[in-house]
Parts: C-alpha cells; structure tokens; sequence
C-alpha cells in the first residue's frame, strides 16, 4: 500500500467521521449536563431535511444553514421540556424525538417537493463544496508534506473544519471557563450547583442549546456537505453510532475526536476494500462492514476501562420533595 | 341504533361490492420508494401511462418497512384490487404466504420468483442488458478501470455486476473491474452518502466510469461522479438526464412496459413466467441528447452488433443466477 493510498483512506476518513464527530459533541455537552440525548439521531435527520429543504427552495446554502440548525435546536428545546421542566423520562422523550423526525420529514418533505420524502438534488450553490487550501496545489511537489497537505489536510468542505475547531473550542468551555465546570457539576450533583445559588434549569437548557446546534451541524453536514440533497432516513443509524462512540470516549472531548475518527477509519477502509485478501485466505465484506460494531464490544470490553457516565444523568432535578 | 346499523351496514355492503366490482389494478413499491428515480419509479410511470390511456385508477402503495408487506397485500386483495403487481424481489416470500388465500386474485411480482396458480412472476435479463453498458464502458475508459456500485448484495445485483464486467472485458480484456456493493440489508438501497463514499474510493482506485445499480443509493454515485468529473452509468429508468453530459448511458430495464402490460391485460392477465430481454426490448441501453456526445457511432455500432448476436442466440451471456458464480469478476 503506497502513501497516496493510506492518505485517501485517512481522508475518507475524516469526511464520514464528520458527522459522528458533530454528534458526539452534542451528546457530550447534554449528557455532561446530566441529560441523557437518543435523540441525537432524530435530529440529525431532521437539520439534514430542513438544510436541504430549504436551500433548495431559497436558492441559498445560508438561509439552509440557519434551517438546518433551527430545525435541530427546536428539537433540543422540545426535550429540554419534556425531560427539564416536566420531569419526564428523558430516554423516552428522545426515541420519541427520533420517531417524529422519520416520519415528519417525509411528510413535509412529500407536501414540497412530491418526491417520496427526498429533496431534488442541491446544485452548486446550494451546497457546501470542497474548499482547497491555500499553496495545497503548489506544495504537492514537497515529499511527504505536500501530498499530506494537499489530500488530506486540504480539499475539505468548511464544515470539517468546523468540526475540528469545535474539539478544542467544547474542551477549553468544558473544562476552563466557569460556565463549564458549572455545567459538569449539574450533571454529577445538581443539588450542590442549586445550592450555590446557580439555576440549574438554566444551565441544562443551556446545554440543551448547545447540543442543538452541534447537532444540527451533523445534519446539514450530512445533507449539504457529504450528500447533495436529503433522502429519507438518511442519517442510517449515525446518531446511534455517536452514543457509542460517547461512551467509548468516556464523556472527553478529545477522546470523542479520537472515537469518532477511528469509526469513520473503520468505515472508510470497509468501503476501499471490500474483500481482503491476506495471503490465500480473504476476509470477506461482511466481516469488515460488521468490524465497527465488533471493535465498539471489544473496546468497551476491555481496552477502555470502566466508562462511569455523569452521575446525575437521566434523572429530572427536583428541588424540593 | 339498530336502524342505523343496518343502514351503516348496508352502506359497507354497497361500498365492498363496487370495490370488487371495480377491479381496479394495484401496484405495490418497495421501500426505495416510487420516486428513486430508478427501479420504482420505472413501475409507477408505467402504471401513470395505463391511468392516463384507459382512464382507469389504481391502488397503489410504498411499504415503509418489512411488516407492511403481508399486510398490504392483504389489504389490496381485500378490497377486490386485480391484479395486484408488486415491485422487486423481496415481495415473493409474502406473495407465496397470501396468494393461496385469494385463489381469484391475480399476483404479479416483478423480479420476483413465485410458483403458484395465480402469480405471474416477471424477470429481466439484466446480464444483458448491463453487458451492453459494460461494453460502451470498456470502449470509452482510458484509464482501463471501470466501477460497479451495487445496492444490497443479492443475487440479482450480482447478476448485473457479472454481465457488466463480461462486456467491458469483451471490447477491453486489459480493464479491471472493481465491484461494490453498499450493504447486506435494505437500507442499502437507501444510502447516497455511502454510494458517494463508495465512489470516491473506486476513484482513488483509478475508475473513470461507474456503473450503479443501487436505487436512490444509485444517485449519490451519480452525484459523486459528476462532481468529480468523471462519468457514470445509470440504471432502470433512463437517468440521462440528471446530470447531462456527465451520464454515459443508462441500462434500461423496462420496468414500466411490464408494469403497462400487466395492468392492461386486468383480470386476464396470465400466470406464470414471463423473461424480459433484449429481444423484446425488455432491456436496453439508453441514448438521447444529453448523452450523444459521449458515446461514439462506433460504440454504438459494436452495442448493437452485440445486442443482434445476442437475440439471434451466437453471443452468450453468462447469467449470475444460473450457478452462482461469475467468471470474470470476483464478488
């Protein structure tokens, strides 16, 4: 395998761990505030729809954009209600989410355009398209270096870089600002942030809202970004996979990049070789297709350690009995 | 009360005896969905032809998952529909369930396999079909790589993967095929992200040409394609024209004849076996404006010499189904 192999593999790589990554941070911020996300799925899919939706009818990838991620943060605030100020079952209300986002997309989607729930393709202008680098082109020549540059790092769509920066960004507001570490207290005891005087209702919609909008941008990612357009149930189980890769990153935000990007490894060297062949013996598709689930149990078995979620999660606050 | 169940009653009566005596056809899609702008939508257009020429109306519906299938069935049967077509392969385990049970109603599967009084199932010589495309494929590549993206890995894509890859080997013994499939289950009929990242693979493997055979899966490799500026081949219905000048051709597989035919023969339609191939035009290629710049007279002329060897029986096409294997290609 040479090296302009391994760098298209890699950058396939990060295009389909894009949109885990998006997703993961989003459960990371809710869950860290001790809501549990399910719903992270149903909102994928339906920021992916209204992005699409949307920009095909404006014309404009902005005016997608800001649907997209209203779309999804309507959502977050649908169960910061249902599981912050009504107390409800936090786990039902986002499988509830998920239910309504499958089936309401189709509906409206159906009531737009007439095509069975998918959105007419997006042309260029309605679409987030790959943006080269600066000197991506002219480096190419360097060993080593510019190939890396040029296929890898370069020849992204801005939304990858989004998500990249957001790594940092969620680490440095987790665990430097006094917003975050008020955020990661409401997830391990609420009572003592309630206590100092700090609403906790607050801070987890807050949350809410933050997990809204990096979730939206998983979608819109997905729809306008990846994809060209929206079909339905198009998210293919991505939201579900992020939980996963959550708990594998036990709840830190640089491990989630490293969670992330080694799904979207697993998933982009299962689409270059489909049948491996190691010396007579060859390792067929399903294998290598099935390979993400078997590494999520194995590494959650044993390699990772014990993976102890935010001690508060699940349960609605209630301030006095 | 009781006068108004009667009449409820008499009006249910009313209403069940118009529906049987109606007949109307019906026509069932699988969970691609009618408008994928392939297999499905092929039947629905054929079926839009029979309401618009005769001035009838059909029952129709797209299954949103697996457990609908009996169900829908049953429903359309119930109602008095005849005869009820049904698309794509996975309707013959429910089609052989139901059909003992409305001995009087007339089921149509398409690439479908049912052996019962009252089915008729339809099959396609895709191999055919698609060694045509593969050979436009094997005369029109320069870099002597050609791609095949496939939806869920069943036999019948199979088939198409193999006659595609004996055809581009035919016109171009040097070429490699690489051949794909998108998943194992039914979503994969449903993924273009997954069908445009299948596609870039096979690019960074040097393909210049892809074949899709994936449903709306199909239209993120036709996306991904015209993106990256190289060319593709669409399937079932003629998908030209979704990105002029960047779609080779597309095999035709005429979905929406059998689907006409089928529903203007009504009651009467036959049972059985009915093949679809190239000497009834069942399957093609496709040429039209958006398309003639890219395919040469001469392609043309060697497809046709090949589709006439074909009919006249002196050009075998290896089918995938008849044992399982493939010559040239390895799945």
């Amino acid at each position: 395998m040479d090296l302009l192999s391994i760098l298209q593999i890699f950058d396939s790589a990060v295009r389909l761990a894009t949109p885990l990554l998006f997703a993961c941070l989003a459960g990371l911020f809710s869950e860290r505030a001790g809501i549990f996300d399910i719903g992270l799925e149903g909102k994928i899919l339906i920021s992916a729809f209204f992005s699409a939706g949307v920009a095909v009818l404006t014309g404009s990838i902005w005016l997608g954009l800001i649907a997209g991620l209203a779309g999804s943060v309507l959502f977050s605030a649908m169960h910061g209600l249902a599981s912050i100020t009504f107390r409800g079952n936090q786990l039902i209300s986002g499988v509830a989410l998920n239910f309504l986002a499958s089936g309401l997309t189709v509906l409206i989607g159906e009531a737009w355009f007439g095509l069975g729930g998918r959105s007419p393709g997006l042309k260029n202008a309605e679409r987030f398209l790959p943006i080269e680098l600066p000197f991506a082109e002219s480096l190419s020549g360097v060993p080593i270096f510019g190939p890396i540059y040029k296929e890898l790092i370069s020849g992204h769509t801005l939304l990858v870089y989004v998500a990249l920066l957001a790594v940092p960004l969620s680490w440095f507001v987790l665990y430097r600002t006094r917003f975050g570490l008020r955020l990661r207290a409401v997830g391990e005891n609420p009572a003592a942030v309630d206590t100092a005087g700090i609403s906790v209702i607050k801070l987890r919609y807050a949350a809410m809202l933050i997990a809204g909008i990096l979730c939206g941008l998983a979608g819109i990612y997905l729809a306008t970004g990846l994809g060209a357009g929206f079909g339905k149930e198009m998210s293919a189980g991505r939201g579900y996979i992020a939980l996963a890769a959550l708990i594998f990153a036990k709840w830190r935000p640089w491990y989630a990049l490293g969670a992330t990007m080694l799904f979207g490894l697993l998933e982009a060297v299962a689409n270059r070789y489909q049948n491996i062949d190691l010396g007579g013996f060859i390792v067929p598709v399903q294998f290598m297709q099935a390979l993400p689930y078997i590494m999520t149990v194995i590494i959650l078995a044993g390699i990772v350690g014990a993976a102890i979620p935010p001690r508060a999660g699940g349960q609605p606050y209630v301030k006095e009995r | 009360m009781t006068l108004m169940q009667k009449f409820f009653g008499a009006a249910a009566t009313l209403a069940l005896t118009a529906g049987a005596a109606l007949a109307d056809p019906a026509i069932i899609f699988d969970l691609g969905g009618k408008f994928d702008k392939s297999f499905n939508e092929s039947g629905f257009n054929g079926a839009q032809r029979w309401a618009e020429e005769t001035g009838g109306t059909f029952l129709e519906i797209e299954l949103q998952s697996e457990a609908q299938r009996e169900q829908a069935l049953r429903r359309f049967a119930e109602a008095g529909a005849n005869p009820i077509v049904t698309m794509g392969f996975a309707m013959s385990s429910p089609i052989e369930q139901v059909a003992p049970d409305y001995p009087d109603t007339k089921f149509a599967t398409i690439d479908g396999w049912v052996q019962m009084d009252n089915v008729l199932s339809v099959g396609f010589a895709e191999h055919q079909g698609s060694y045509l495309v593969g050979m436009i494929a094997g005369m029109k590549t320069e870099s002597n790589t050609v791609g095949f993206v496939g939806g869920m890995d069943i036999p019948l894509i199979r088939r198409f993967a193999c006659g595609y890859a004996q055809g581009v080997i035919a016109v171009n013994p040097d070429a490699t095929v690489i051949s794909n499939m998108t998943g194992t289950t039914p979503a994969a009929w449903n993924d273009p992200v997954k069908g445009s990242e299948l596609t870039r693979a096979q690019i960074a493997q040097g393909a210049d040409i892809v074949y899709a055979a994936a449903g709306s899966t199909g239209l993120g490799v036709l996306q991904t394609a015209a993106d990256e500026g190289i060319l593709s081949i669409g399937v079932d219905s003629n998908q030209n024209h979704l990105f002029p000048g960047q779609v080779l051709t597309s095999m035709l597989k005429r979905v929406d004849v059998a689907v006409y035919e089928l529903m203007s023969a009504g009651a009467d339609m036959p049972t059985g076996f009915m093949g679809l191939d190239l000497s009834s035009d069942g399957v093609g290629y496709a040429m039209d404006e958006h398309n003639a710049e890219l395919v040469s007279a001469d392609m043309v002329a060697a497809a046709e010499a090949a589709k006439a060897a074909i009919i006249a029986g002196e050009l075998v096409v290896h089918n995938y189904s008849d044992d399982d294997t493939c010559p040239v290609l390895n799945f």
